[in-house]
């Protein structure tokens, strides 16, 4: 359902005006950056769309304190462009879902932040939310609220700044980001074991993880989507892979040194730094499932050793595709019909150690009959929307994905 | 500066101390509950010692469902409660009041699992720090925050304080190492946040968790993240003429790419205290010393010294000392974790640890000893110069309560300082009693608002640690 009317604050100001005049109107509002997400989790259903693109622009940014500060509707291309000349980058690696979800909007830092998109460094440099040190945004009773700062180390007061990542637009509107960032890498390399199945590749990554190689990037690509990742002569070999980042002397040294450790008799390819980076983009933005469809793409958190497991469960049971990032704990998965099939994912997660299933790509009907964030136990439900509550009393913000984490419906 | 102030305590509540008592022993097994006048007393400060209240009772519960229960039963009796782990808190974060019930973790403290495959430790939240990385040292692991304070302090403390440590530059705090906790809260609800994958659903309460200092729930138990540890470690000193020089240093070293695994910083009153206890070796003819550690196989860590090297020569190093062995290198870092036990033999200390942006060091360096200089005291500067996270020691004699004052109220200046300098009142430590009264020189009273009903939403009654974090003038009632 399009909003009729979309607001468009210039400052925060501004912004605490249009919160509060809502509030008082007891209409809600749908909040949004670029929109590049908006296809994610129930359609929202608001009076009126506000967005943060007008709220735009690096505010600060000296690169010997290792921090950028910006308004929340910059676009992130802005910003990595801006760390780029000064060889910096954001640790956690954004992703970025647009070619998966069919959209050419461009991605905000205000989203990043809001929706902790973390790419395959997490497993080594922590998700968005690590590297996220401070935020401004504005409460559902229209007033600007600090939180954090924009120094490395922080415990003053209750640490808003973790809650707000990852909140999907259900608290607050955020205004101003400070994350923290760091020199980029002198150069990296991926080896790629070739034929391994899900099974052998859990084990092979979890042998890389456990030495001291300090890998920044463990997934695993099954036969069928190699080529879609690695490209030509690799299509149709499972792939395994394994990044190393630094200085070329100390990835050099570290390549030697793991290869006897992983202990596999498989055959190991290098990519270079730049084949390397084609690869890891590819993995970190889903481009296998990037198929211009709206079939059910879900994204699946589990211990790492578990992933294959889950995936070998749900895809014995419906037909589909899956690949496997953070050492195999991130299960991308792909179904080839349009049915969802909630219950056949969680179901395979909660028998297998715990995690969490996000449905990211459905058709909007699917959606909308579908919990597509993870259902919590009651009482933390009961708690989270207590919170919700404490930020924003009367329900200004995203209505529709309020109900995101309890698992009821929308309406 | 005045006295920090505490809630009055209830005299209904007191009035009640048997009643309580005997409610309370209901619920525990074995030596649960402590009531005998002196075997209270350890348990009336944590380690910001000038500060003391005999609780009304502690208890020691040996399982969540025992925390639970009490929790219960404090609710309903309207009583307050502190949660406490080792007590080993530098911000008064632990500190009793006489109406309240301690609750101490330090019983639980067993390693309940390890799981290699997925690099996590399952832990009771009274297993101390460092019980983490002994149990995984032999397989080549190890629990990546350490806190000097770690062979004492609990992993619940930790969450509570979000704790750091000499190697958080490149490993992160407690918050960026944690993957779930099991947490009672006040109305005796257990929950589950997180558990062995990278990320949760939901609000992020385990982020909320961490820092939150005992005010939203208490932790029984935690899954943390291990690492594989590096082939080796060298630490490496490096002697400066002067502080601003040395941060100079710093700042080329992290933006040339390279992150050791600790920059820690040390003034010339700071390597004299640290010297004498621990001989370890630091120049006594300079006025600023880092110790820089980098990690690696031998080639790795000579060729990573050998760019920092080359950095601080541009800078007009003084002297150069790399550890040529294994007992050295412990050598070092006995000297710089002992930093505050060395200091409190020489003196009363108060441990400042505000953070400041890395550009502003020099400044607020300077700034600290004109501070200290106005009220004639003295200062140790001991920090950890890779992120911006000061340590003042500001040295007095507590039997002194003109000097005591005198130390608080600097101590507030440099806090100020900080703050002003664009960052915060405190990186590790927390905020406890002890800088409470400053948050509103960091925060407006609408910031504070929205953390204060954030924390309600958990707490409502306002029970647990109610005297600590939030300034005692903003009224709590207001927020929930
Ligand atoms: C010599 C020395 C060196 C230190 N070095 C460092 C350092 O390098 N880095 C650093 O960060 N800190 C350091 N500290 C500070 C201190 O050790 C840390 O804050 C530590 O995490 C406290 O742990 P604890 O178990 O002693 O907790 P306590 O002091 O007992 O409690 C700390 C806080 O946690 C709360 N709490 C305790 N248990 C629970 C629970 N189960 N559930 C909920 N809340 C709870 C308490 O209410 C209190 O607010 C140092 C302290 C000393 C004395």
């Amino acid at each position: 359902m399009a909003a009729p009317e979309t607001l468009t604050p210039a400052s925060e100001a501004e912004a605490c005006a249009m919160v509060a005049e809502a509030r008082a109107a007891g209409r809600t509002l749908a909040i949004s950056g670029a929109g590049s997400k908006n296809a994610i989790g129930r359609p929202v259903t608001a009076d009126a769309a506000i967005v943060t693109t007008s709220l735009s622009g690096i505010v600060e940014y000296n690169p010997e304190e290792l921090v950028i500060v910006a308004r929340a509707g910059t676009p992130v291309a802005e910003i990595e462009t801006a760390l780029a000349a000064n060889n910096q980058a954001l640790m956690f690696e954004p992703s970025d879902w647009s070619r998966l979800l069919g959209s050419d909007a461009g991605q905000t830092i205000g989203g990043i932040a809001a929706t902790n998109m973390s790419g395959p460094r997490r497993i080594i440099a922590g998700a968005a939310r690590d590297s996220l040190l401070g935020v401004r945004f504005v409460n559902g009773r229209g007033e600007a609220i600090k939180n954090g700062g924009r120094v490395m180390k922080n415990v003053t007061g209750l640490d808003l700044v973790k809650l707000m990542a990852g909140s999907w637009g259900t608290l607050g509107l955020i205004t101003e980001t400070a994350f923290k960032v760091l020199p980029r890498a002198e150069t990296e390399t991926t080896l790629v074991i070739d034929g391994a199945d899900g099974a052998e590749a859990a084990r092979l990554m979890t042998a890389a993880m456990g030495t001291s190689a300090e890998v920044s990037g463990a997934a695993h690509l099954p036969a069928a989507l190699s080529g879609a990742v690695l490209g030509a002569g690799h299509e149709n070999h499972a792939s395994t892979l394994l990044r190393l980042e630094g200085f070329a002397d100390s990835v050099a040294e570290r390549i030697k040194r793991l290869k006897p450790q992983i202990g596999t008799g498989r055959q190991i390819a290098e990519l270079d730094a730049a084949a390397s980076q084609r690869a890891w983009i590819a993995i970190r933005d889903v481009h296998p499932f990037a198929d211009g469809s709206d079939t059910p793409v879900w994204r699946i958190s589990v211990p790492p050793m578990a992933g294959h497991t889950v995936a070998g469960q749900i895809l014995g049971a419906a037909a589909g595709q899956a690949f496997f990032d953070w050492q195999g704990g991130l299960v991308w998965l792909r179904f080839d019909g349009g049915d969802a099939r909630a219950d056949l994912v969680r179901g395979a997660v909660a028998t297998h150690a715990g995690g969490h299933a996000l449905l990211v790509r459905a058709a909007e009907d699917v959606r909308a009959r579908t919990p597509v964030f993870h259902p919590e136990p009651a009482p933390v439900a009961a708690l989270s929307e207590r919170i919700r509550a404490s930020i924003d009393p009367d329900g200004v913000f995203n209505s529709g994905r309020r109900a995101f984490n309890s698992g009821r419906d929308a309406a | 500066m005045q006295e920090i102030a505490f809630l009055e305590p209830d005299p209904a509540i007191m009035a009640r101390r048997e009643e309580i008592a005997a409610g309370l022993a209901a619920l525990l097994s074995g030596e649960g509950l402590v009531t005998d006048p002196r075997e209270l007393v350890p348990f009336e400060t944590d380690a910001f010692t000038a500060y003391r209240r005999v609780p009304l009772a502690v208890v020691l519960p040996a399982t969540t469902g025992e925390v639970a229960a009490v929790l219960r039963y404090c609710a309903e009796q309207g009583v307050p409660v502190v949660p406490r782990g080792a007590g080993t808190s530098l911000a008064g974060g632990a500190i009793p009041q006489e109406d309240a019930v301690v609750i101490g973790v330090s019983r639980m403290s067993r390693i309940l699992e390890v799981d290699y495959d997925n690099r996590t430790a399952t832990v009771q939240a009274g297993a101390t720090n460092l019980s983490i990385s002994d149990r995984v040292a032999a397989d080549g692991f190890f629990y990546a925050p350490d806190p000097s304070s770690q062979l004492a302090c609990t992993i619940a403390g930790n969450i509570a304080m979000n704790s750091g440590g000499a190697h958080c530059l490149k490993y992160g705090v407690t918050t960026n190492n944690l993957l779930g906790a099991r947490l009672v809260l006040m109305d005796g609800t257990i929950i589950e946040l997180g558990g062995k994958a990278l990320d949760a659903p939901g609000l992020d309460l385990l982020g909320l968790l961490c820092g939150s200092e005992g005010q939203i729930g208490i932790i029984t138990e935690a899954t943390v993240r291990l690492l594989a540890r590096p082939e080796g470690a060298r630490p490496v000193l490096f002697g400066f003429d002067s502080s601003e020089v040395a941060g100079a240093c710093v700042s080329e070293i992290i933006g040339s790419g390279i992150i050791p695994v600790a920059i820690e910083f040390m003034d010339k009153p700071a390597i004299e205290i640290c010297e004498a206890f621990a001989k370890a070796g630091y120049p006594l003819d300079v006025e600023a010393l880092l110790i820089i550690e980098v990690e690696g196989s031998d080639a790795e860590m000579d060729a990573m010294l050998a760019r920092i090297i080359a950095i601080a020569k541009k800078h007009g190093v003084k002297s150069v000392k790399e550890s040529q062995s294994a007992t050295q290198a412990a050598q070092i870092w006995k000297g710089r974790k002992s930093a505050f036990g060395a200091t409190g033999r020489i003196a009363d200390y108060i441990c400042m640890d505000g953070t400041v942006p890395l550009g502003q060091l020099s400044h607020v360096l300077r700034e600290t000893y004109t501070i200290i200089e106005r009220y004639g005291l003295r200062v140790a500067n001991v920090f950890h110069a890779g992120d911006g996270n000061m340590h003042p020691l500001i040295l007095y004699n507590v039997n002194d309560p003109d000097e005591a004052q005198k130390a608080e109220a600097a101590g507030a200046d440099i806090l100020k300082l900080c703050v002003d300098a664009g960052g915060c009142l405190t990186g590790e430590h927390g905020v406890g009693v002890e800088k409470r009264d400053l948050m509103l020189h960091q925060f407006t009273e609408t910031d504070l608002n929205q953390q204060m009903a954030v924390r309600a939403a958990f707490d409502p009654d306002w029970r647990l640690n109610p005297s600590k974090v939030f300034p005692l003038e903003l009224d709590m009632r207001k927020a929930s």
